[in-house]
């Protein structure tokens, strides 16, 4: 029987949910290739972890005490390269977070591992394993495979597993990794500014404008057709990242999550995965873009293929 | 004082495209190409450092066939003497694993103090090349970094890295490094047309994998995987509302409040 590794995240003391969600992805991927699935919690404390990661169905929490209380990139890869030299794992298993992606790519290229980043498929076929990612702005899925690989790296795409809610009864192990000589220290985390801004994960309605935009002048008759409808206007990163809006209002992976919101009118916004990440839940969008193949239309209820500005233009008249 | 910014010609697909013969990729009849807009902020960043400091050189590298020179020289355009253009047809299809190991064989080359790629390339996202490339080097490195401390010859920079949800980490990293540059973490400057006009007499020097000491089937054996088949995925669910704009706009209309009293 082979195995399945999956690399367990934390940060501040809290297990990233993303964690669960690939334990949730290698118990299934388990249950068609009958390996077991091992989750490694790599922690100054490994305890504070062993117990929420020890879901049914995984066979093994493997704890490996490090001397650093968060990630650190040369840490992390000593030790999966040592988990993996011990346990030659048929797949490893890792969010695809911004940890993930300062270590992960490492791992693979020193252990000459398979590797696949930002995954959301993964089946084991006669030949192997099959994984399967976008590429093209989401236009195209491509399907991968790991010829000639005794061990496969994947990062999973985050939100798309469902995590498993029984908890199981794993054996609970521990893996002395090899010291690793840290090149980065870490100094602080530096918490987002409170603005003092309209707190955008508590609307309900939201207006979003992307880059279609065009520039800033533009900005501000969006601002006035959300009011006018009673909508809490947001962005994409772009208008944040230019100043067009404050980083406040910017909704996606590294800017916030709309928790609340009924209804997201998402205009100009391609629709990339990280911005995606703050407002797919949202169970009416409405996507306004120029481009049919945009891929905010895959997860929108309501579409129209159209100039924003034209649709803004036409709005407003209906308003008065 | 040396900094090496990988960029990437990436290929951007058309509204209405098809897929090669053999299903692995589009038609490249189909593809428009650009400059990574990753790199836009990795190469900023390193003109930056050079505009604070005397005696810092910038160079662009691609890894690329020829028309990819355009990237070089229009980063070469906005400041930078020189560029470097690695390309062997071997590496048609070639994946994060083995550029990296071709950019590490620049590196051998170059002896930069510093390597500056961008995060991502947009075409297809991979978010590994630097890291990998670090790997290869055997360098420190930091991924998704927003912000920059360094003045060429310290030991140490000190940088912030974006997290999720808005949380930023600040850390030190002992250099040589690769960090991989996210975002937002400067505003890129255009390339003036004069720049331009410059860039085209600067020089871009071509490299084989030969000049690297490196070949296709040693790399090909570096291949972390190997990709079957390209497809459009199952189109969303999108229900589309046709018209005019003024149609559209008042269906548009209907629909929010419908959907704000059934809320
Ligand atoms: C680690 C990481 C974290 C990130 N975090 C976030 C995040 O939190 N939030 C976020 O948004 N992004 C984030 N990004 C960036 C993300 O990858 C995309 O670059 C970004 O979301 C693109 O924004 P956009 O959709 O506005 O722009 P584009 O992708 O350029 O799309 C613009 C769209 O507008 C359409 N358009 C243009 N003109 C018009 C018009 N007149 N009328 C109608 N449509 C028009 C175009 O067809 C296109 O689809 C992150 C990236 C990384 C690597």
């Amino acid at each position: 029987m082979g195995e399945i590794l999956v690399i367990a995240e934390h940060r501040q003391g809290q297990l990233n949910p993303a964690s669960l969600e690939v334990i949730a992805a290698a118990v299934a991927l388990k249950e068609e290739s009958g390996h077991k699935v091992t989750v490694a919690v790599i922690a100054e404390s490994p305890d504070d972890f062993a117990g929420l990661v020890a879901k049914a169905g995984v066979d093994e929490v493997v704890k490996v005490p490090v001397p650093v209380a968060s990630f650190q990139s040369d840490t992390y890869e000593a030790a999966v390269l040592a988990l993996a030299e011990a346990r030659k794992p048929a797949v490893i298993m890792c969010a695809h977070t911004v940890d993930a992606w300062g270590y992960a790519p490492a791992v693979a290229a020193r252990g000459q591992f398979g590797c696949a980043t930002d995954v959301f498929e993964m089946r084991f076929e006669a030949e192997g394993l099959v994984a399967v990612r976008a590429a093209y702005a989401e236009k195209l899925h491509m399907e991968v495979d790991f010829p000639g690989k005794e061990t496969v790296l994947l990062t999973v795409r985050t939100n798309v597993f469902k995590p498993l809610e029984d908890d199981g009864s794993p054996a609970v192990t521990s893996f002395e990794a090899p010291s690793a000589e840290a090149h980065t220290e870490h100094l602080t985390f530096v918490e987002p500014e409170q603005t003092g801004d309209v707190d955008i994960t508590q609307a309900e309605y939201m207006l979003s404008i992307g880059r279609g935009v065009g520039e800033e002048d533009n900005v501000e008759e969006f601002k006035e057709l959300a009011d006018a409808f009673g909508f809490t206007l947001g962005c994409s990163r772009p208008i944040a990242d230019n100043g067009w809006l404050p980083k406040s209002r910017q909704v996606g992976q590294s800017g916030k999550t709309v928790a609340k919101c009924k209804i997201y009118l998402a205009l100009g916004i391609s629709g990339s995965v990280q911005h995606m990440a703050g407002m797919k839940h949202v169970p009416n969008i409405i996507a306004v873009n120029k481009d049919a193949e945009a891929s905010i239309f895959t997860i929108a209820k309501y579409g129209i293929v159209g100039d924003m500005f034209e649709i803004a233009e036409e709005l407003r008249d209906q308003d008065s | 004082m040396k900094i090496l910014v990988p960029v990437k010609q990436i290929a951007v697909v058309d509204e209405d495209f098809e897929l090669r013969d053999d299903g692995k990729d589009v038609d490249p009849d189909y593809l428009n190409f650009e400059a990574n807009e990753w790199d836009d902020y990795s190469y900023e960043a390193a003109l930056n450092i050079m505009e604070a400091s005397d005696g810092v050189e910038v160079v662009p590298v691609t890894v690329g066939p020829d028309d990819a020179e355009d990237v070089l020289r229009r980063c070469l355009a906005k400041g930078g003497d020189r560029g470097i253009r690695v390309w062997d047809d071997a590496l048609e299809d070639a994946n994060p694993a083995v550029v990296a190991q071709v950019l590490a064989g620049v590196a051998a080359r170059e002896k930069p103090d510093m390597i500056l790629t961008g995060t991502l390339s947009s075409d297809r996202s991979y978010a590994q090349t630097g890291v990998a490339l670090a790997a290869a080097l055997g360098w420190p490195h930091v991924a998704v970094v927003t912000g920059i401390e360094w003045t060429p010859g310290d030991p140490k920079a000190t940088l912030l890295r974006e997290l999720e949800g808005g949380l930023v980490e600040k850390l030190s990293v002992e250099c040589p490094a690769v960090l991989t540059i996210q975002l937002g973490i400067n505003t890129p400057r255009y390339a003036s047309l004069r720049g331009l006009k410059q860039a085209k007499e600067k020089p871009v020097e071509e490299l084989s994998l030969d000049h690297l000491g490196l070949s296709g089937d040693s790399l090909a054996e570096l291949a972390s995987f190997r990709v079957r088949r390209m497809y459009k995925p199952e189109t969303g669910q999108a229900e589309l509302i046709e018209g005019t704009p003024a149609e559209q706009a008042a269906r548009l209309a209907e629909i929010i409040k419908e959907l704000k009293g059934a809320a």
